[in-house]
């Protein structure tokens, strides 16, 4: 009981300070666009974008759908690949050494430059290219974060596991992977916001209409400020879905790991 | 009586023949871990390795269990290469840190080596049940291993050890870790064990009165180069009968002073680091 009372006042406590200043923020920014007279096409105020937001709760919902669609493929396609790489990459050092130019180039391509290509490759009524680019970008700290996990096996494991005769499948089950786990799900973490900031921006290269990029785009040169950034906040609350899911994850499985 | 059984036909449970292992650094650097080791360990005896930091115990125990190769000479478990032995399962090894999955159970732990080779989930389960048991462990068999003391985890990497009940251990200062008392009590529980089993053991430590109290015999090893510098036949009587009355006896003093005379008596400079506790 006054434990619980403890742990309500603490969260009180901790989450009070940034509502409030959120808040405040938000207040402050009310006031400066109508005591400054700011234009709706250069800064919209909080209360008509929140109206908007409102008023086309259903089309923002559609457009988080199909852009979180996109998103959510691409990350498992590109995880799963990315892990997979990685295992590879642990288990066959030659394909490491082929394989490293080719990953490190792909981290320093703006993936979101193919989007155009794709495009043309796919056609332009499709949203496969949406998909491949959030994929690609998700494959890259994936793969990375996963391969240095599979590196960090204790030598006394692998002396374990040696000892035992285990194949290399069975080291690679029984100790590689669950000391890798943590490390695949920080891959994860960051990974999940870069797919749907990635999925969103390839929708300004073409393709279909519907996301939330798209929708931007249209309203903002319709002159239809409020609702561009209505979509805008519908954008920011796909991110931190995403983003809070692959916490959510990460913080179940490192507590599970830890014991 | 450990003798007859060796020449009853049966193969030594370790022969290690002329071994050196040489450790070759980055910059051309080598040092000789093991020059030119012989030792002969028959079924079922008790066998310490003793001596100072540095003089080649882990690498020679590491060398049996084939988790490294020699630079030359031959090792022999139950008569077949180290590799093959290896292979067939036929020791069971504890390291210096316990080396426990920290996602598994305790029972989970032990159940390991039966999960590799096949052992079926209830045959598994009774083998971890009974070991559990006989390591004093039966309240944490669903604990994690961050959750027990050191010298717990340590007991359940010995359980694991056990688990196929192999006729060979091979045991790295298992027990470094412990504080004096649950030391001795597990040199205690050590005794009982291998006289049910009657398992071969090679035995790494670095405390006197440890390898005299748990050996058929004892090496006392020198360094630089790891050079076997003598064996004493302790034989403090059958593993069944010893208890814990013998640290009290006299023949267990005498003892222990010969294996202290063994390792600082010679070269002084060699003995360095060891305890003598
Ligand atoms: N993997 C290795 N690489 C290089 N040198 C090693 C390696 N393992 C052991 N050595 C060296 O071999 C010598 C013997 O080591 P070790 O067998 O661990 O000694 P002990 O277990 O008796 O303390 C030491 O000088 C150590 O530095
Ligand atoms: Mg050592």
């Amino acid at each position: 009981m006054n434990r619980g009372q403890q742990g309500g006042a603490g969260l009180v406590r901790t989450a009070l300070p940034p509502v409030v200043f959120g808040v405040a923020a938000l207040l402050l920014w009310q006031w400066a666009v109508v005591a400054l007279d700011i234009k709706a096409f250069i800064l919209p105020g909080p209360f008509l974008i929140g109206e908007e937001f409102a008023a086309n709760l259903q089309n923002v919902i559609a457009g988080m759908v199909v852009t979180g669609r996109n998103a959510l493929i691409g990350l498992l396609v590109g995880a799963l690949l990315g892990i997979l790489a990685a295992i590879v990459a642990a288990l066959v050092p030659v394909s490491d050494e082929m394989g490293a130019p080719i990953v490190a180039s792909i981290s320093v391509v703006p993936i979101v430059a193919l989007a155009p290509v794709l495009y043309t490759m796919f056609g332009a009524g499709a949203e496969t290219a949406r998909q491949i680019v959030a994929g690609l970008a998700v494959f890259v700290p994936v793969y990375f974060n996963t391969l240095k996990g599979l590196r960090q096996v204790r030598p006394v494991h692998r002396d374990l596991m040696r000892s035992y005769a285990a194949s290399s499948w069975q080291a690679t089950k029984t100790v590689t992977l669950p000391t890798a786990t943590p490390y695949v799900f920080t891959g994860l973490r960051i990974a999940s916001s870069l797919a749907v900031i990635s999925a969103l921006i390839a929708e300004y290269f073409g393709g279909p209409v519907g996301g939330l990029g798209k929708s931007i785009t249209s309203s903002a040169s319709s002159s239809n400020y409020g609702l561009a950034w209505a979509y805008v906040l519908g954008s920011i609350l796909l991110g931190l879905l995403f983003y809070s899911a692959a916490l959510a994850l990460e913080k179940l499985v490192s507590r599970r790991t830890a014991g | 009586m450990i003798m007859e059984s060796a020449a009853g036909g049966r193969a030594p449970a370790v022969e290690v023949g002329g071994v050196s292992r040489v450790f070759t650094g980055r910059k051309g650097a080598s040092v000789t871990a093991l020059d030119d080791v012989s030792l002969t360990v028959a079924p079922g005896e008790f066998v310490s390795l003793i001596g100072p930091s540095g003089c080649g115990k882990s690498t020679l125990l590491r060398l049996i269990a084939d988790l490294d190769t020699p630079t030359a000479g031959s090792i022999r478990v139950f008569g077949k290469p180290a590799r093959q032995a290896r292979i067939d399962q036929d020791y069971g090894i504890a390291f210096q840190q316990a080396g426990l999955l920290p996602w598994r159970t305790v029972a989970g732990n032990i159940e390991l080596p039966l999960e590799l080779h096949g052992a079926g989930k209830a045959a598994r389960r009774a083998r971890a049940a009974e070991l559990i048991e006989l390591v004093g462990l039966s309240d944490f068999a669903e604990n994690y291993p961050d959750q027990l003391s050191g010298g717990m985890q340590q007991r359940v990497a010995i359980a694991r050890s056990l688990a196929e009940s192999p006729s060979l251990l091979l045991m790295d200062e298992p027990f470094g870790a412990l504080d004096e008392m649950t030391r001795e009590r597990m040199q205690n529980e050590l005794v009982r064990i291998c006289g049910e089993t009657s398992a071969a053991v090679v035995f790494v430590t670095h405390s006197i009165p440890e390898a005299v109290f748990l050996s058929d015999r004892v090496v006392v090893m020198s360094p630089r180069p790891g050079r076997i510098r003598d064996v004493l036949g302790v034989g403090l009587g059958d593993t069944a009968e010893r208890g814990e009355n013998l640290r009290e006896d006299e023949a267990f003093f005498h003892a222990v002073s010969q294996v202290r005379e063994l390792l600082h008596g010679q070269a002084p400079t060699g003995a360095r680091g060891v305890e003598t506790r």
